[in-house]
This record gives C-alpha cells, sequence and structure tokens, in this order.
C-alpha cells in the first residue's frame, strides 16, 4: 500500500484528532498512523505530533526505534511537526533536561514564572492554553489564505527558542513573543494544534497536504541547519 | 493576545443531548453531532460534553457520539461523566476527545489524577471541582453536589494541579440553575491560588454574568448551558458583548 501521509504515533497521546483532521482536508489521500519505521519512510509526507512531556517523548522515540527515520524524513520529504513534534527538533528541552534530536539548533524553554503577568497587573496562567493571534514573519507557502494575526489554538508550557532566527515563520504573544511557527527546507513545525483550530487549522494543514517544497531550496536552506 | 474562551455545555444520556437547544431550523434537538456542529459554527472555543447516563449499559454510547463529532468538529472536546480509571481516559481520548474531565473518582481516587496527567499529559486531564459555601469556607462535594467530602475546595484544587490536572473546572453548587450569576468570590480564591487555568460554571443568567466572571473572578474560561441552549443568547451574540466590555475573545 502507498501511503500519502504518515502520522508517526510514538505512544505521546491522542493521534486520532490529527489523523482525523488530515483526512478531512485531503479525502482522497491515504492516510495512516504509525510507529512502522518502514512505512514512514516509505509515505509521500510525514506529520510529527505529540503530546505531553518532552523525556517521555524521547523515550518513547528511541523505544520504538523512530529517531533516524524522523530526522531522515525531516531531511528529505514535506514535514509537519505539531506541538511537542516541534519542540524535539531542537537540540535540548529545559523540560527534564532533555535532549532532543537536534535537527534544528535551539532550545526550549518555560515559561518563566515571573514573566507571567499581563498589561494589567492580572497573573496569566501556565499552560498558555486557548486561541492567540498567530503573526506571520515570512510568506510560506503553508500560510497561503490564512490572514496575519488569526487565532489558533495552543495548549503548552515551554516554548522554542530557535538559534537562527532565520527560520523563525510565526510569533505569538505570552506576554512576551515567542516562536509559534518555524520553517526550514522541507520542514514547517507549529507549537498551536492545527487540528484543534477549526478553519485556520484546516487551512494550514490543507496547504501542507499540497505543499512541494523545491528541492534546490531544500538543498540550501538545510545547509545552515544541519542535523547535529 | 490570548481570548477568554466560551465553552457550552451539553449534558449527554443514552446517547441523546437532554435539555432543549432552540437552534432555529434546527432538525432533531438531541443530536449531539447537529448541536456541535451549530455551537462551533457560533464560534464556540470549545465543546464540554457531561455523560449523565444513569446506566452502564450505555456508557458507551458516549463514544460512537464523540467519534462522530470529532470527525467534522476540528474544536477542542472535552467529555465528562463516569471516568474512574485510566482506561476509561483512554477509552474518551481513542474516541476523539482532546480532554477528560474527572469529577469524583479524583477524590475517591487521587492518585487517578496524577497517572492519568503522567501517561496522556496534563494537557488533556480536567479536573471538575464541585463546591458549596460551608461556613467561611468552600467545601468539595461529589456525585452530582450530594456528597459531601470535607476537603476544602481552595486547597483541593492546589492539590489537584500538583497532582497535575492541566486545567479545572470549576462549579458552585450554590449558584448552579439559579442563574444569578457565577460565584465570583469562589472563582477568585480558586483562581489566584492555582497557575493552572479555570473554566468557571454555575449559574449564569445573563451576558454580564460572563463578563464578571472573567473581570472580577479571573476565570479563563467561562462554561454555560442553559442560556445557550434555551437560545436566550447566541454564543456569537455573548462574545461580541465581551469584546464591548473589553475581554479578548475570538470572533
Amino acid at each position: 500500500m502507498s501511503v500519502d501521509i504518515a502520522v508517526i504515533d510514538y505512544g505521546m497521546g491522542n493521534l486520532r484528532s490529527v489523523s482525523k483532521a488530515i483526512e478531512h482536508v485531503a479525502p482522497a489521500m491515504t492516510v495512516v498512523v504509525t510507529s512502522d519505521p518502514g512505512v514512514i519512510a516509505g509515505a509521500g509526507r510525514v506529520v510529527f505530533p505529540g503530546q505531553g512531556a518532552a523525556p517521555d517523548c524521547m523515550r518513547e522515540i528511541d523505544a520504538r526505534g523512530l529517531r533516524q527515520v524522523i530526522i531522515d524524513v525531516a531531511h528529505s520529504k514535506p514535514f509537519l511537526g505539531i506541538c511537542m513534534g516541534m519542540q524535539v527538533l531542537f537540540e535540548h528541552s529545559e523540560e527534564g533536561d532533555t535532549a532532543c534530536l537536534g535537527i534544528l539548533p535551539g532550545t526550549v524553554q518555560r515559561f518563566p514564572a515571573e514573566a507571567m503577568v499581563d498589561a494589567e497587573g492580572n497573573k496569566l496562567k501556565v499552560p498558555h492554553m486557548g486561541w492567540n493571534n498567530v503573526h506571520q514573519t515570512s510568506a510560506h507557502p503553508l500560510w497561503a489564505g490564512i490572514e496575519e494575526g488569526e487565532r489558533f489554538y495552543f495548549v503548552h508550557s515551554y516554548f522554542v527558542q530557535p538559534a537562527m532566527p532565520d527560520v523563525i515563520a510565526g510569533f505569538s504573544h505570552y506576554p512576551f513573543p515567542f516562536t509559534c511557527a518555524v520553517a526550514a527546507a522541507n520542514i514547517f513545525a507549529v507549537q498551536f494544534h492545527p487540528e484543534k483550530s477549526h478553519n485556520a487549522g484546516m487551512a494550514l494543514l490543507g496547504n501542507f497536504v499540497t505543499w512541494n517544497p523545491g528541492e534546490a531550496e531544500a538543498a540550501s536552506d538545510m545547509s545552515g541547519a544541519a542535523c547535529t | 493576545m490570548l481570548a477568554k474562551r466560551i465553552i457550552p455545555c451539553l449534558d449527554v444520556t443514552d446517547g441523546r443531548v437532554v435539555k432543549g437547544v432552540n437552534f432555529v431550523e434546527l432538525k432533531d434537538a438531541g443530536d449531539p453531532v447537529e448541536i456541535a456542529r451549530r455551537y462551533n459554527e457560533a464560534g464556540a472555543d470549545e465543546l464540554t460534553f457531561l455523560d449523565i447516563t444513569a446506566t452502564s449499559d450505555n456508557r458507551d454510547l458516549i463514544l460512537h457520539i464523540i467519534e462522530a463529532v470529532a470527525s467534522e468538529v476540528f474544536i477542542p472536546l472535552t467529555v465528562g461523566g463516569g471516568v474512574r480509571a485510566v482506561a476509561d481516559v483512554q477509552r474518551l481520548l481513542n474516541a476523539g476527545a482532546d480532554k477528560v474531565g474527572i469529577n469524583t473518582s479524583a477524590v475517591l481516587n487521587p492518585q487517578l489524577v496524577k497517572d492519568a496527567a503522567d501517561r496522556y499529559g496534563s494537557q488533556c486531564i480536567v479536573v471538575a471541582i464541585d463546591s458549596k459555601r460551608v461556613g467561611d469556607h468552600w467545601e468539595v462535594f461529589t456525585h452530582g453536589g450530594r456528597t459531601a467530602t470535607g476537603l476544602d475546595a481552595v486547597e483541593w484544587a492546589k492539590k489537584m494541579a500538583n497532582l497535575g490536572a492541566g486545567e479545572l473546572l470549576l462549579t458552585s453548587m450554590d449558584r448552579d440553575g439559579t442563574k444569578s450569576g457565577f460565584d465570583l468570590e469562589l472563582t477568585r480564591a480558586i483562581s489566584d491560588a492555582v497557575d493552572i487555568p479555570i473554566i468557571a460554571s454555575g449559574g449564569v443568567g445573563n451576558l454580564q454574568h460572563l463578563v464578571d466572571g472573567i473581570r472580577e473572578g479571573h476565570a479563563d474560561a467561562v462554561l454555560a448551558a442553559s442560556i445557550f441552549h434555551f437560545g436566550e443568547y447566541g454564543v456569537d451574540e455573548a462574545k461580541r458583548y465581551m469584546k464591548q466590555h473589553g475581554i479578548e475573545v475570538r470572533l
């Protein structure tokens, strides 16, 4: 069976929402939720979701022997990271002092308690949960048809800090600006949940399932973001 | 800026939504899927389903409902009612729920909250707290408000947050059904005591109550059932009202 889209299952949370949403925007495509490295390697494009804590995610990735195939497909196919699937692409997470995949240079850190106050002096809760505005910093194909400042659904306590600002594709405020979308060659990754973000989320997923990052672009953009 | 959330709550029993839902031209007032779709179109930020099915025979019906809703309504779905074990959490998540509400079982077995959060992540564990004022403090009640626990609601909220709850759904049993507004003092006491988001519930009778719950009660989200079900107000109308009163909402 040829698989159009593989959703990587590494035992971290519920992937039904992700697969259902992709099936909704791509009714003619074959979508499988899988932990089989061969299926992932053979798929046309790959979605890398994830919930839970970074140490558990990394442990489960390795327990299923998925580290290498994730690194491979992140360098070779249209690849969408979501939430924890975005965070573990970076080198290190403050959550449980965890070494991550190191596909993108940078770190993951927690919303610092001392900063969590809004302009009126009210306490801001962590996790950052709910609908927040996403500001686009590049004209990426995955933003096509999505308004600048559109709201997406977030739920997370940690955020990424890319070492190279040129991978930043979008940011949000809580209360300070933080990176919520990154793009590098054939990788696009978001902190929010497109699968739970109603029309805007479906637009982003719809853009992903037809996205064809150019090979030349892939080669040149990845040179600065080499896997470590 | 992060928007405050409005969450309609649907009571489901034996696979049907109970309480009349007054959408115009709704073909089947008890069909959970159609009702969910309508609320989604009206701008609901999330949906909560409370399974009040009395008999265990029909418990699985909620799973079919969630499967059907999750296939076409792409906003967060919370399901509560009858969750007793990690296996129940798993079944609901597998059916398409994004969050699972735990109420009575959290009191009977607090370890369930920790085990479920460890296994599936705090983001999908909502601890529901039913509380009544007793003397100079608030006490936690279970079994739909019938059973006193002797637990102090503020201390209990802190304990649940520490065990891994990602969010608290706080219902004032004193106000529930009264349409006299949230218990703002209770909501504020708990919201200020924990770092995780609070959903205020119980007592909403008009749109100003929603504003008060956020402004005065410091709630992060407001849950309401009857004002929406009986068509007194639309979710979109509620959001416009909140925005007019300076509250950040998703429109």
